[in-house]
C-alpha cells in the first residue's frame, strides 16, 4: 500500500471510495439490455453478403435462386441506395492525405476480404441467411499487395485509384540535429519492431437496430456504439437527415476498447433501409465478420535506432515507420490515428534532445486500422522500451537504472518531447521507483540469478511510459481530425420528486460512468447516491456529444459533472435559504439534507423539490427558479498519465511458452474518483496487453484470406493466462484541471506488451535474443531459439 | 427449412412448449423465442462460454445445443439466479468483488461458477483459474472473478 491510498480513505465523501457500481444489479441479474436484446415488432433482419476476395472488381450478381425463399423481404446492393446515402468522409487538415469514401456497401470493387457488398433482407435471420447462401457474385480478381512492405512500392497495385497512390497519409516530427548526433554517438543500438496485427475482440459482437418513424420522419438507431454522438453527426450528413429526426442510442454496450469506437458500414446500411423500408432492421454481427469486417489495430514496420552517451544518456532517436491501415482510412479518425500517433509518442517519458520521426501509412487489403485501447502507444512504448533495454545491456548498465538517468523528472515540467507532446507535471519517477520497491527490485534480481544457474529462463522485464489523456479543444484526438473531442456538455436536473437527473455526451461500455459520475455529482451537490440517474450513451441528452475513448470520460465529463453540479447546488441553497429563512452562506448539503451550520433547521432535497416545483407561494414568484444546470468543460490542453510496470516471465524450455508469474503496475492517474474501478481498468488492460504480448494476432495469408477467422484461432488471453497484478496508485496533484482527475483506461495495455517482451528478451539474453516482433509466440520463441543456437555453433566451429 | 418440432423444457422453473425448427440454436431459442435475452451469445463456435447455462444442473453451451436437443430437460439461466432487487449470492459476490465490467460475459460466468461450486474443489488459485479458463473475459483481466470465486468457495467449504 503507498501513501497515497492512505489519503483516498481519509478524504469526505463518496470520491474516493470504493463504491459499488450501480450498473451491477440489472447487469448481474440478466437484466441489461444490448442492442440484441431489444426488440422491436415487425423487425426485418439483414444478412450481409461480404467480399471473400481482397481486391476484385463485381462483375456479375446473380440473386434469382436466393429470390424464392420464405421469408426473403429484399436484396440490396450499392446501386439501390444510389441518391439516399452519402459517404462519411474521413477528412483531416494534414497535407497530401486522401479521404477514403465510405459507403455502405462496396461499389463496383471491393477491397478487403468482409467488405460488405450485398444487404439480404428477410424476416427472420436465419431466412437471411438463407437465401445469401443462394446467391452468386462474379468477381474479376485484382492484382494485389497484402504486405506493406510491397504496397509502398511505386509499381504496387492500387486500392484507390483516384488517390494515385497507396501512401495516403505521411507526417514527419523531430527537433534538433538527429544524424549529427548519431555520426558522433558512443552507442547505438537499432533495430525493426513489429506488433502483428491484432483486434479489439470485445465480447459483444456489433449490433445495429433502426427504427423509422414514418409520422415524424424520424430515425433512430441503438448501437453498440462508444461513440453514439459521433455517429449521429455523421448519419445527419449521411442520410441528409436534420438532428432533431435522427437519435442515436448506445444502451447497454458489451465493451469495445476501440472496436466500436468508428462509423460502421452497417450502421449507415440499417439507417437506410429501415427508412426506404418503413420498418424496424436489425444487424447482429457475429463473431467471423467481427474478425473480418470490424477495425484492426497495429501493425506498422518500426525502424528505430537510439544513440546513448557512455552513462546510459540518451542523446537522439530517430524511426521510419510504415504502418499497413487496410483497405479505407476510418472514419472519423482517418488512417493517421494509429501510425502518426507511433512516431508522436515513441520519445516516451523521456529526455531526448534529438529527434526524428517519419511515418506512411499505406493502403493494403484488409479492414482499417482504427482505434484500439492505446492506440499507437503500444507500438511506440514497446519499440522505445525495447530500444532502451538494448543500450542497457550495451553498456552493461542496469535496466532500472538506465530509466532513471533518463526519465523527465522535477523542475523539467512541462516538458515538451522531440515530437512536440507536452508532459505536464505526472510521476514518472516516482512510479518506476514504487514498481521496484513493490517488487523488491533486487530480491528479484538475486532470485532470477538463482534460476539462471539452475538453466532456467526467467527474465525481469520494465516499461515506463506516459500518455495524454483527457485531451481538450487545443488539439484533436485524432491527428489532424476537424471534429471537435475535447469539450463535454453535461446537464443536471432536480425534477419535481427530487430525483437528480444528470445528463453527458459519454457513452460508458463497461468502465461504470454512471456510478463514478454519480459518486461526483454526490459530493459536489451534497444529494443523496440513491437519488441520482446517470444518463449517458444517447445523442438527444445534449446538443454536441462524442462519446467515451481516448480516455477522455473521467477527466472531461468529471469536470462538467463539477462544474454543473456546482451551479445547481447555488441554486438549490438559495431556494432552501428562502424556505429556512436562513442566509444561504450559512448552509451546506450534503446527502441529500440541506441543514443549516448555526440552528437545528434542515430539510431533504425532495422536501425541497416539492416545495420549488408543486407549492405555489413558497417562493416568491419573482425568486422561483428551476432546480437545473448546464455547462460545458474543456480541459484545452490533455493531462499525462504516466505508469510504469514491471513483469516477470519464465520461458518453458520444452514447450516455448511464456507464463507471466509476476506483474505490477505503478501508476498515477490523478486523483482517483473509485479505486475498486481504477484496479478493475488495470487488470483488464494488462491481460489486453499480455494477449497483444503472447497471443493476438490477426493472420493474412498472401492470398488475402484471414487465417484466424475465429476465437480458436485468434487467441484471448484466459483465466489460466493472466496473473495476480499488483497496483500502487501515485496521486499527483494536477493544479490545472477541474477535479484534478487523469484518464486511465488504456495504459495497461500500452505498458504490458513492451514490459513482457523486455522480460522475454531478459530471461534469454544467454542466448542473444531480442525480442522484435510480437507476440512472442511458442512458435517465433522456438525459431529464435534455434536461430541462436545455430550461430553459436557456427561460431564455435 | 420447415417441418417443426414440438418440445417442451422446464426453463428456471417455468414449463413451456414450444415448436421449433430442427436447427434452431438453444441460445437463440432462449432469447428470441422465451425472450430470456440474459444468455449471451459472443461466437457461437464453443470457444467463449458467454452463453454457458445449466442443462439438467450441468454448465453446457447453449450455442451448441439445438433446442430440439433438450425436450423434456431442465434449464437453469442467469435469470434464475437472483433478482435486480434480490440478487443470487453468485451475483452478490460479483458486484461486492467487482467482478464485472461491460456485463457480456457475466451470465456465463455465474452459470459456469454455478457447476463448479457445486462438482469442483475450487481450493487454490490455480483451481479457480481452471475453473474458468472456459470462459472469456475482455474487460476485467479475470482478478476480480477470481477473488469471488475465492469468496464462495470458502463459504462452501471443501467440496463433499
Ligand atoms: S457463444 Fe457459446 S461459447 Fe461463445
Ligand atoms: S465484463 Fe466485459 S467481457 Fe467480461
Amino acid at each position: 500500500m503507498s501513501q497515497a491510498d492512505l489519503s483516498v480513505e481519509m478524504r469526505p465523501g463518496l470520491v474516493g471510495k470504493r463504491v459499488k457500481r450501480t450498473e451491477d444489479p440489472r447487469l448481474l441479474s440478466g437484466n441489461g439490455q444490448y442492442v440484441d436484446d431489444i426488440k422491436l415488432p415487425n423487425t426485418a433482419h439483414v444478412a450481409i453478403l461480404r467480399s471473400d476476395q481482397p481486391h476484385a472488381l463485381i462483375r456479375d450478381i446473380r440473386v434469382d435462386h436466393a429470390m424464392d425463399v420464405p421469408g426473403l423481404i429484399a436484396i440490396f446492393e450499392a446501386a439501390d441506395l444510389e441518391g439516399e446515402v452519402r459517404p462519411a468522409i474521413p477528412s483531416s487538415r494534414i497535407k497530401g492525405y486522401y479521404a477514403t469514401p465510405y459507403w455502405p456497401l462496396a461499389r463496383g470493387k471491393v477491397r478487403y476480404v468482409g467488405e460488405p457488398v450485398l444487404a439480404v433482407v428477410a424476416e427472420s435471420r436465419y431466412a437471411a441467411e438463407d437465401a445469401l447462401a443462394l446467391i452468386e457474385v462474379d468477381y474479376e480478381p485484382l492484382p494485389f499487395a497484402i504486405r506493406q512492405v510491397d504496397a509502398v512500392a511505386d509499381d504496387a497495385p492500387l486500392i484507390h485509384e483516384e488517390a494515385g497512390t497507396n501512401i495516403i497519409i505521411a507526417r514527419e516530427f523531430g527537433r534538433g540535429e538527429v544524424d549529427a548526433v548519431f555520426e558522433t554517438a558512443p552507442v547505438r543500438v537499432g533495430a525493426q519492431f513489429r506488433m502483428t496485427r491484432k483486434t479489439a475482440t470485445s465480447m459483444e459482437n456489433r449490433c445495429y437496430l433502426a427504427d423509422y418513424d414514418r409520422r415524424r420522419m424520424a430515425v433512430t438507431l441503438w448501437t453498440s456504439s462508444n461513440i453514439p454522438g459521433i455517429v449521429k453527426d455523421a448519419l445527419a450528413d449521411s442520410l441528409s437527415l436534420p438532428g432533431a429526426r435522427l437519435r442515436v442510442i448506445a444502451p447497454d454496450v458489451g465493451g469495445s476498447f476501440g472496436g466500436k469506437g468508428s462509423l460502421y458500414h452497417e450502421e449507415m446500411l440499417v439507417c437506410a433501409l429501415a427508412r426506404k423500408l418503413e420498418r424496424p432492421v436489425k444487424f447482429t454481427g457475429d463473431r467471423l465478420e467481427e474478425l473480418t469486417a470490424s477495425s484492426q489495430a497495429f501493425d506498422e514496420l518500426i525502424d528505430a535506432e537510439l544513440a546513448v552517451d557512455e552513462e546510459g544518456r540518451f542523446l537522439a532517436l530517430r524511426a521510419e515507420v510504415i504502418g499497413d491501415i487496410g483497405a479505407y482510412s476510418i472514419y472519423p479518425w482517418t488512417a493517421g490515428l494509429e501510425p502518426v500517433q507511433v512516431v508522436s509518442f515513441l520519445p516516451g517519458p523521456y529526455r531526448i534532445e534529438h529527434y526524428r520521426g517519419r511515418v506512411r501509412g499505406v493502403l493494403t487489403p484488409k479492414p482499417p486500422t482504427g482505434p484500439y485501447r492505446g492506440v499507437g502507444r503500444p507500438s511506440s512504448t514497446f519499440a522505445m522500451e525495447r530500444l532502451v533495454d538494448m543500450a542497457a545491456r550495451k553498456l552493461g548498465m542496469d535496466a532500472a537504472e538506465i530509466r532513471r538517468r533518463n526519465l523527465i523528472d522535477g523542475e523539467e515540467f512541462p516538458y515538451r518531447t522531440g515530437s512536440g507532446i507536452i508532459w505536464d507535471k505526472s510521476a514518472f519517477m516516482e512510479c518506476l521507483e514504487a514498481a521496484c520497491a513493490h517488487l523488491d527490485y533486487p530480491a528479484l534480481l538475486e532470485r532470477q540469478k538463482k534460476a539462471r544457474e539452475q538453466g532456467r529462463w526467467i527474465g525481469i522485464g520494465l516499461s515506463c511510459y506516459a500518455e495524454l489523456t483527457g485531451i481538450g479543444s487545443r488539439i484533436a484526438v485524432a491527428p489532424g481530425m476537424p471534429i471537435n473531442t475535447g469539450t463535454e456538455t453535461g446537464t443536471i436536473t432536480i425534477d419535481s420528486t427530487g430525483s437528480v437527473i444528470g445528463a453527458f455526451g459519454i457513452a460508458s461500455h463497461g468502465q461504470g460512468l454512471e456510478t463514478t459520475l454519480a459518486q461526483i455529482i454526490a459530493d459536489e451537490l451534497g444529494c443523496a447516491l440513491e437519488d441520482i440517474e446517470i444518463r449517458q450513451g444517447d445523442s438527444s441528452l445534449v446538443p454536441m456529444s462524442t462519446g467515451t475513448y481516448a480516455s477522455r470520460s473521467a477527466v472531461i465529463a468529471g469536470g462538467v459533472a463539477i462544474k454543473t453540479a456546482r451551479v445547481v447546488k447555488t441554486k438549490v441553497l438559495r431556494a432552501a435559504s428562502i424556505l429556512m429563512d436562513v442566509p444561504v452562506e450559512d448552509l451546506d448539503a450534503s446527502g441529500g439534507i440541506i441543514r443549516a451550520r448555526s440552528s437545528n433547521a434542515a430539510m431533504t432535497f425532495k422536501e425541497l423539490a416539492n416545495a420549488v416545483y408543486m407549492q405555489m407561494g413558497r417562493i416568491p414568484h419573482d425568486k422561483r427558479e428551476d432546480l437545473t444546470g448546464s455547462e460545458s468543460y474543456d480541459p484545452y490542453l490533455g493531462t499525462a498519465c504516466s505508469s510504469c510496470h514491471v513483469a516477470v516471465v519464465e520461458v518453458d524450455p520444452e514447450t516455448y511458452g511464456v507464463r507471466v508469474t509476476d506483474y505490477v503496475v505503478a501508476e498515477d492517474c490523478g486523483r482517483i474518483i473509485n479505486p475498486m474501478i481504477v484496479d478493475g481498468q488495470v487488470h483488464g488492460a494488462v491481460a489486453q496487453g499480455i494477449g497483444a504480448a503472447l497471443l493476438e494476432e490477426i493472420h493474412y495469408d498472401d492470398e488475402g484470406q484471414l487465417v484466424t477467422a475465429s476465437l480458436a484461432d485468434y487467441l484471448l488471453p484466459l483465466a489460466t493466462d493472466v496473473p495476480d497484478i499488483g497496483i500502487v496508485h501515485i496521486e499527483a496533484d494536477l493544479p490545472n484541471n477541474v477535479g484534478g482527475f487523469r484518464g486511465m483506461g488504456e495504459g495497461g495495455t500500452i505498458g504490458a506488451p513492451a514490459a513482457i517482451a523486455n522480460a522475454i528478451s531478459d530471461a534469454l539474453s544467454p542466448l542473444g535474443i531480442e525480442i522484435q516482433t510480437l507476440p512472442a509466440t511458442p512458435d517465433r520463441l522456438f525459431r529464435l531459439v534455434e536461430q541462436s543456437r545455430a550461430t553459436h555453433l557456427q561460431k564455435g566451429q | 427449412m420447415s417441418g417443426k418440432i414440438d418440445i417442451s423444457v422446464t426453463v428456471n422453473g417455468a414449463s413451456y412448449n414450444r415448436s421449433v425448427e430442427p436447427r434452431m440454436l438453444l441460445s437463440d431459442f432462449l432469447r428470441h423465442e422465451l425472450g430470456l435475452t440474459g444468455t449471451h451469445v459472443g461466437c457461437e463456435h464453443g470457444v467463449c462460454g458467454a452463453c454457458t447455462i445449466l442443462l439438467d444442473g450441468r454448465s453446457a453451451r447453449s450455442c451448441l445445443t439445438l433446442a430440439v436437443q433438450v425436450d423434456g430437460q431442465e434449464i437453469e439461466t442467469v435469470e434464475g439466479q437472483g433478482s435486480r432487487e434480490e440478487l443470487g449470492r453468485v451475483q452478490t459476490a460479483f458486484r461486492d468483488h467487482h467482478g464485472l465490467q461491460c456485463g457480456f460475459c457475466t451470465p456465463g460466468f455465474i452459470m459456469t461458477i454455478t457447476d463448479m461450486l457445486h462438482h469442483h474443489p475450487l481450493e487454490s488459485d490455480e483451481q479457480i483459474r481452471d475453473a474458468l479458463s472456459g470462459n472469456i473475459c475482455r474487460c476485467t483481466g479475470y482478478q476480480h472473478i477470481v477473488n469471488a470465486v475465492r469468496e464462495l468457495a470458502k463459504e462452501r467449504g471443501p467440496l463433499q
